[in-house]
């Protein structure tokens, strides 16, 4: 990345400020979002949407969201956090290795393998949800935190992308060094070979993780009890009910199904911001090579 | 500069052992293809073949189910509807996602960083909270659109009603990916070497015209890889309709999209072997458009 020199760059203006209208544009919803989990239910519906009531209560919000039905909702960011953080190293660790198996190795079969997975980017998950879910209902695995772990940890775009990584970062004469000194593969592979490909694996995990911590239409066919529930069908369960119920007892659940979608962006947002000196450099190497 | 490390390279690769130790590298990831990817499929296909009736059970009617969801109109319409999502939203995310990244690689920019992470942000957002957050901007009784035109005595614009729905799902779709793919082509942009525009500026070129005639070409395959992307995002919509669907059951119906048709076919109807059927039929669409878009823009390359 060359940036030219502080004295040739010229700045626009009206360019500038036509790109933070954009940004507002992305940035509103999650404002409104911050705003309105500091809000009961009735200011939800008193005052206006874009600032704050004069009774701001965030903490009162959280307290009840964490609390509500016996503190479900900490079980479904564990669930999430389980199933996210497990599918993504997983499924970041089996896409590197095959991704270094099928560049860096020639044997029977390579390009046929390679191939049958990169046909693969093109078949919808969602398409696969409901032909996955009626298997896994024959072998007696719908209903378990397996349901959504395992179908997560093939990631057919993460191995094209650990393979065209691996090609560019690990050089054959490293090695072809190593093995002289009498490095076994397995030990070549974790000791040297893993470390370069840190950038690469990063992108793969978070882009993982991403996906099962937004995944919706998995978890919602796969699992019934709630104790299970990952934190989006947990939120849209609450936000049915909220819709559903009206007055009475659940009348404050409007404020819960806000706050909680609050408390589920922050981790993700967080270590996006946190990260992206990698996911940046490690997608561009995977879009620029076709 | 490629040139002379392409040749020591081909050299070495020669010396890459044939050895027993690729198939293991590739094994576990090849297994567990082989059994959550393509074993599902073949599942699906095999169920799709057979029908099940309250009376005299389960048995095999070939290709039956198939013709019942080809002159299904629940189905056609559910296709049909997002195929007419792909058709606006699409260019219309990509082009926007385009102009971005355009704009971030051009060093015009003050506050670049802050711009190109705040439009990204959505993405990490999980799209049943994007869903949720508009759907309650979009309402009439509390969203803030409906509060402000009701300040101004304006009537209230009605997003959620049948003729907007599909605009409605469009905005949010949108919100949620034009960074992720506006990261992507700005990734693109970053690695064309410089010296190309310095070249092109000597010989009087403006910034649009480097825009037009060397970056979009040399962003290509990366505007590929975000359409192809966005084919199969469209056709599989489900999420955001089938949350909307809360707050708009009489907009939406259990067949909106197909998606939405199938999971409501499996689960609220009981008729496993006809959602395998629609299933893999939405599939099969999903892999045609694919490749009529890469066929398409394969031949208009080399023309």
């Amino acid at each position: 990345m060359t940036t030219p020199a502080p004295a040739a760059r010229r700045r626009s203006t009206p360019l500038t400020i036509a790109m933070l209208a954009v940004l507002a544009y992305f940035l509103l919803p999650l404002f409104w979002l911050v705003i309105s989990s500091t809000k009961s239910t009735q200011d939800l519906f008193n005052t206006f949407g874009l600032w704050f009531s004069h009774a701001p209560q965030l903490w009162t919000n959280i307290r009840q969201t964490l609390t509500h039905d016996d503190g479900i909702f900490w079980h479904w960011l564990l669930n999430t956090v389980l199933y996210a953080g497990v599918s993504a190293l997983g499924a970041a660790l089996l896409a590197a290795a095959a991704g270094y198996g099928f560049a860096k190795f020639r044997f029977r079969g390579n390009n046929a393998g390679f191939n049958l997975v990169l046909g693969a980017v093109m078949v919808p998950a969602t398409a696969l949800a409901i032909p996955t879910y009626l298997l896994f209902a024959k072998v007696g695995l719908v209903n378990t935190p397996w349901a959504i772990i395992l179908p997560s940890l093939v990631n057919p775009f993460g191995l094209y992308l650990m393979r065209v990584y691996t090609e560019d970062a690990v050089p054959d004469s490293l090695i072809e060094a190593a093995r002289i000194d009498g490095a076994g593969e397995a030990r070549i592979f974790f000791r040297i070979a893993l470390r370069l490909l840190a950038p690469g694996l990063v992108t793969v995990v978070l882009f993982t993780l991403v996906a099962t911590w937004n995944n919706y239409f998995l978890p919602l066919i796969m699992l019934n009890d709630p104790g299970l529930y990952p934190v989006t069908v947990g939120l849209s369960s609450w936000a049915a009910q909220a819709q559903n119920g009206g007055a009475g007892s659940s009348s404050d659940m409007l404020a819960l199904v806000v706050t909680g979608s609050m408390l589920s962006v922050v981790p993700l947002v967080a270590a996006f911001l946190l990260l992206q000196r990698y996911w940046q450099s490690g997608l561009a190497s995977g879009s620029v090579k076709q | 500069m490629t040139a002379a490390t392409a040749a020591p390279r081909r050299e070495s690769r020669r010396g890459v052992r044939p050895g027993s130790a690729g198939p293991l590298f590739v094994a576990p990831f090849m297994v567990l293809f082989l059994l959550l990817f393509l074993a599902p499929l073949v599942y699906a296909a095999y169920l799709s073949l057979f029908q099940s009736k309250l009376i005299g059970g389960t048995s095999f009617v070939g290709l039956d189910n198939y013709v019942t969801a080809l002159k299904d109109p629940l189905f056609l319409r559910g296709v049909g509807r997002v195929a007419t999502f792909f058709v606006i939203q699409v260019p219309l995310m990509l082009v926007l996602a385009l102009l971005f990244a355009l704009a971030l690689d051009s060093g015009l920019l003050r506050l670049a960083k802050v711009i190109r992470l705040g439009i990204f942000v959505p993405y990490a957002v999980p799209s049943v909270v994007a869903t949720l957050m508009w759907g309650y901007l979009y309402g009439p009784s509390f969203g803030p659109f409906a509060q402000l035109s009701d300040k101004l005595g304006l009537p209230a614009p009605h997003f959620l009603s049948d003729s907007w729905m599909l605009g409605s799902l469009a905005n949010i779709v949108t919100w949620e990916f034009v960074g992720y793919n506006m990261i992507i082509l700005y990734a693109a942009l970053r690695t064309i070497p410089t010296e190309l525009y310095e070249a092109a500026a000597m010989d009087g070129a403006g910034a649009w015209r480097i825009a037009w005639s060397i970056k979009i070409p040399a962003l290509k395959p990366a505007l590929m890889l975000t359409l192809l992307f966005s084919v199969i995002g469209s056709f599989q919509l489900f999420n955001e309709p089938k949350l909307l669907m809360n707050i708009a059951p009489d907009v939406i119906d259990s067949a909106y999209t197909a998606n939405l048709y199938a999971y409501s076919l499996a689960f609220t109807g009981q008729q496993v072997n006809y959602a395998a059927t629609v299933s893999f039929l939405l599939g099969l669409v999903i892999v045609i458009v694919s490749y009529v878009v890469l066929l398409t823009a394969n031949r208009r390359r080399a023309s």
